[in-house]
């Protein structure tokens, strides 16, 4: 079944089980993502993608919510600009961002929405809290300063590779994403190696070993690939 | 076990208990256990048997009766007119009295005193406005019963609601009986009960793909959420301890109507007394074929199960006490689908708090019109509240809603000790607020207090007197929402960190106004933007601190420089700031828990 809607105004279109996201995206309006990669299930955590909704007193993750039939959403509010930059900005402060010697430099989906939102300085005290580099895997490395904890490696793991290896441990600002049962990457029994946890990482948290600043370019678009390869039998290069 | 078990079984435990005259209540709630009740209730055991003669009383160890600052507490309460005979005597005149602070050596003088006049020296009044202001329905067999012999709870009464729902209503005819009675959610949010039961007996089990795994047969589900955690609120553990079964028939009352074959009580860890006593209760209700498969003779079954929380606070939320049933770590996901359609393994699921449950089985036998006759339009019944803070009587107590803030604190409670005035009262625990004295006479209901800007929440009833800092008040509770934050979405993994720095700056002296602005901002965007209800609501102490105490924070700020600091009366308070802050500065410097 069909739906309209309207997003920012302009009419579209949309299947009833498509996200408003989706539906945005298929008309090539954008609405910020941080957490959301194609091929991924959608877990309405980053926030980003919050949109005002005519009818509704909550903002509604973009992600998560179905069309329905004359939806009036607005994606670009003032509003909504605003608690975007705070919430980039929170992510600068929380760990350590600096973009200059980063291996993702340049190609940083962070660093996108950053220059997106117009961050020219952090309002917030920068934590800086003291993280471990983990390079004992002989292909990749996770630099868990460089983590915003989106979990898109975690659901790369367990929904497309299947292993599960990578989950969540800790809670709140101390969660960390681990290996197994918090093992080094290196000794981890469930670990396939495939790399798509690496290609899933919007930052420069996870890489290739051996890459320097501004080399490490991630391959998401392959995951929805692989998606659509071994689920539909597409192979849209 | 049939209706006419239950009913013969209810008889012959009532005739057994009116056989004795004198019925010796020893709390034995986390509290008073605490304090060595179980030590008191054997001495006086064996003060009984000592004196051989006084086969006439029994001693009966029984749930929280509500006055906890007064504990360890032992009820007695005497036949004063008649000997026993073999019915239930009908017009007995019954005589009751309170002991408070018992140990156990006072055993002896007690039992001395049982037909003769109490003890003065211990006795505290039982018509004093704690007792008198209250209306126990949810309460009303705690303290009074035995949570760990189903007998008891059946002579008083007990899972006649149940038998009655199963032989004669049907459970659209339940559902509409709760809907009639305008119960609404205890667990803080205050939805409709009977709404959300509807909603789940209807949903289709197929709609979303499921999960159930093997051995469970049911596909609904009922749970009981028990992850009671806001700071110093235990309501519903005293329900829990005090009065299992009825949590129990609630539940199964609950899954007869919507349709649902099995069910879990999330408790937390840290009650383990809980715990033990539901235990205790479910493997009694199996036996008696209150549980299980073919319950009082009718084709419905109901099995429960206790699902122990891990500590985590967040677990409260439904959707992330859901995913820990399922063995997942417990975050909260987005809703919709609601838990009604899609919730353990994929199935409609309904979730009632404690209390709500609690509610259901006087509905029931009473009638929807009786329950509705409490409280005010929109708010139906009792609530209970865990009273704490600086009053004169800390406790557990049940009151209309309705009732005025005033008399809760200044009758229920008893004032503030020590001579003090009245600041505030925070409800809702991390969730709520602080109201202020200025509203003091408002009735407490769902609706009034959110118009001041707090919430019902679970029930936790801070008070606070003249003595307490509100910007340290604020910053205890966004520590507190700071390390229970699961961490899955941004503005409250990582916003309550930075409110928290900013409160904590102000305490120590080093904010300015534009930090005052930031903490503002990052109220409102954590407020309208988190995923679930620990993070839309961690700023509400903040924000009414905020609204109400504005001057507090004002004064702690840039050394107390105020923008209008040209007039006399703001210089003279910016210097005694000044000397606060130097002095909070000094406490500053020693390493506290938290400095890591």
């Amino acid at each position: 079944m069909p739906r309209t809607l309207t997003i920012n105004g302009q009419e579209i279109s949309a299947r009833s089980d498509q996200t408003i996201l989706e539906a945005a995206q298929d008309a090539n309006i954008r609405i910020p993502t941080l957490c959301h990669l194609d091929g991924l299930t959608d877990v309405g955590a980053c926030r980003m993608c919050l949109v005002e909704v005519t009818g509704s007193n909550k903002l509604l993750p973009a992600c998560t919510t179905r069309v329905q039939e004359g939806m009036e959403v607005r994606t670009d509010t003032e509003r909504l600009r605003a608690y975007r930059r705070q919430i980039i900005e929170l992510l600068f402060a929380e760990r350590n961002h600096v973009c200059a010697v980063c291996v993702a430099n340049g190609h940083c989906e962070l660093q996108n929405a950053a220059i997106a939102v117009g961050m020219d300085h952090v309002r917030y005290d920068y934590i800086f809290p003291r993280l471990s580099v983990d390079l004992s895997h002989e292909r990749f490395g996770m630099d868990h300063n460089r983590c915003i904890l989106c979990t898109r490696c975690v659901r790369a793991c367990d929904q497309l590779e299947g292993a599960h290896t990578i989950d969540v441990m800790g809670r709140g600002a101390k969660s960390l994403i681990i290996r197994d049962m918090n093992v080094p990457w290196g000794e981890s029994t469930t670990c396939t190696s495939c790399g798509k946890c690496v290609m899933a990482c919007p930052t420069g948290a996870l890489f290739k070993q051996g890459s320097t600043v501004a080399e490490m370019v991630h391959d998401a678009e392959k995951l929805a690939f692989l998606k659509a390869a071994r689920e539909r039998k597409v192979w849209n290069v | 076990m049939n209706l006419e078990e239950l009913n013969a079984l209810a008889t012959s435990e009532r005739l057994a208990q009116a056989k004795k005259r004198h019925h010796i209540h020893v709390c034995v709630g986390t509290a008073c256990q605490a304090l060595n009740s179980e030590q008191i209730a054997k001495a006086l055991q064996a003060e009984l048997k000592q004196r051989g003669q006084r086969n006439d009383a029994e001693v009966k160890c029984v749930g929280c009766p509500g006055l906890c600052s007064l504990g360890p507490l032992v009820e007695v309460e005497s036949r004063v007119n008649g000997q026993a005979t073999t019915g239930v005597p009908e017009e007995d005149r019954r005589r009751s009295v309170l002991y408070q602070f018992v140990k156990p050596e006072d055993a002896a003088e007690i039992i001395a005193h049982l037909d003769g006049e109490p003890v003065k020296r211990l006795e505290t009044p039982l018509d004093q406005p704690f007792f008198t202001r209250q209306t126990k329905i949810v309460l009303e067999n705690c303290g009074k019963i035995d949570p760990e012999r189903i007998e008891d709870y059946i002579a008083a009464g007990g899972y006649q609601a149940l038998m009655k729902v199963l032989t004669e209503m049907t459970p659209q005819e339940v559902i509409d009986e709760i809907t009639r009675s305008g119960l609404r959610g205890r667990g803080g949010a205050g939805f409709p009960t009977g709404l959300k039961w509807g909603t789940v007996a209807k949903a289709d089990p197929n709609a979303y793909p499921t999960n159930v795994p093997e051995g469970i047969q049911s596909r609904k589900f009922v749970i009981c959420n028990g992850d009671e955690g806001d700071p110093g609120a235990f309501m519903d553990r005293s329900v829990m301890e005090g009065d299992p079964h009825r949590i129990l028939e609630g539940m199964a009352i609950a899954a007869y109507a919507v349709g649902a074959n099995h069910g879990f009580i999330y408790v937390r860890a840290e009650y383990p007394l809980a715990v033990k006593r539901l235990r205790t209760a479910i493997r009694q209700a199996q036996r008696a074929g209150l549980l299980g498969s073919g319950i009082g003779g009718t084709a419905f079954s109901f099995n429960v199960d206790i699902r122990l929380g891990a500590g985590a606070f967040v677990c409260g939320e439904e959707t992330a006490l859901m995913a820990s049933i399922e063995g997942g770590r417990g975050t909260p996901r987005p809703r919709p689908p609601f838990p009604a359609e899609c919730g353990l393994w994929g199935c409609p699921t309904l979730i009632n708090n404690v209390e709500t449950l609690a509610n259901v089985p006087p509905i029931i036998m009473k009638g929807a019109a009786w329950f509705a006759g409490i409280g005010t339009e929109k708010s139906k019944g009792t609530k209970v509240f865990a009273l704490t803070g600086q009053v004169a009587h800390t406790g557990l107590i049940e009151v209309p809603m309705g009732i005025s803030l005033r008399e809760i604190v200044f009758d229920i409670g008893g004032g503030i000790p020590g001579g003090r005035q009245f600041k505030a009262v925070q409800t809702g625990g991390p969730s709520g607020g602080c109201i202020p004295a200025q509203f003091l006479d408002m009735p407490v209901d769902y609706e009034s207090l959110a118009k001041v800007g707090s919430i019902m929440g679970s029930g936790g009833m801070i008070v606070m007197d003249d003595s307490t800092d509100m910007v340290e008040v604020a910053r205890f509770f966004m520590e507190f929402c700071m390390d229970e934050s699961c961490g899955k979405c941004i503005p409250c993994r990582a916003g309550t960190v930075q409110m928290h720095r900013i409160l904590t700056k102000i305490q120590e002296g080093k904010a300015t106004q534009r930090d005052i602005q930031i903490l503002e901002e990052l109220c409102d965007m954590v407020k309208h933007t988190s995923l679930c209800g620990l993070g839309q609501s961690a700023p509400n102490p903040v924000i009414s601190t905020l609204r109400y105490f504005r001057e507090e924070y004002e004064k702690k700020v840039n050394g107390g420089q105020r923008p209008e600091a040209g007039s006399q009366k703001s210089v003279v308070s910016g210097q005694k700031s000044e000397l606060e802050v130097g002095s909070r500065e000094s406490e500053s410097s020693k390493p506290t828990a938290h400095s890591s």
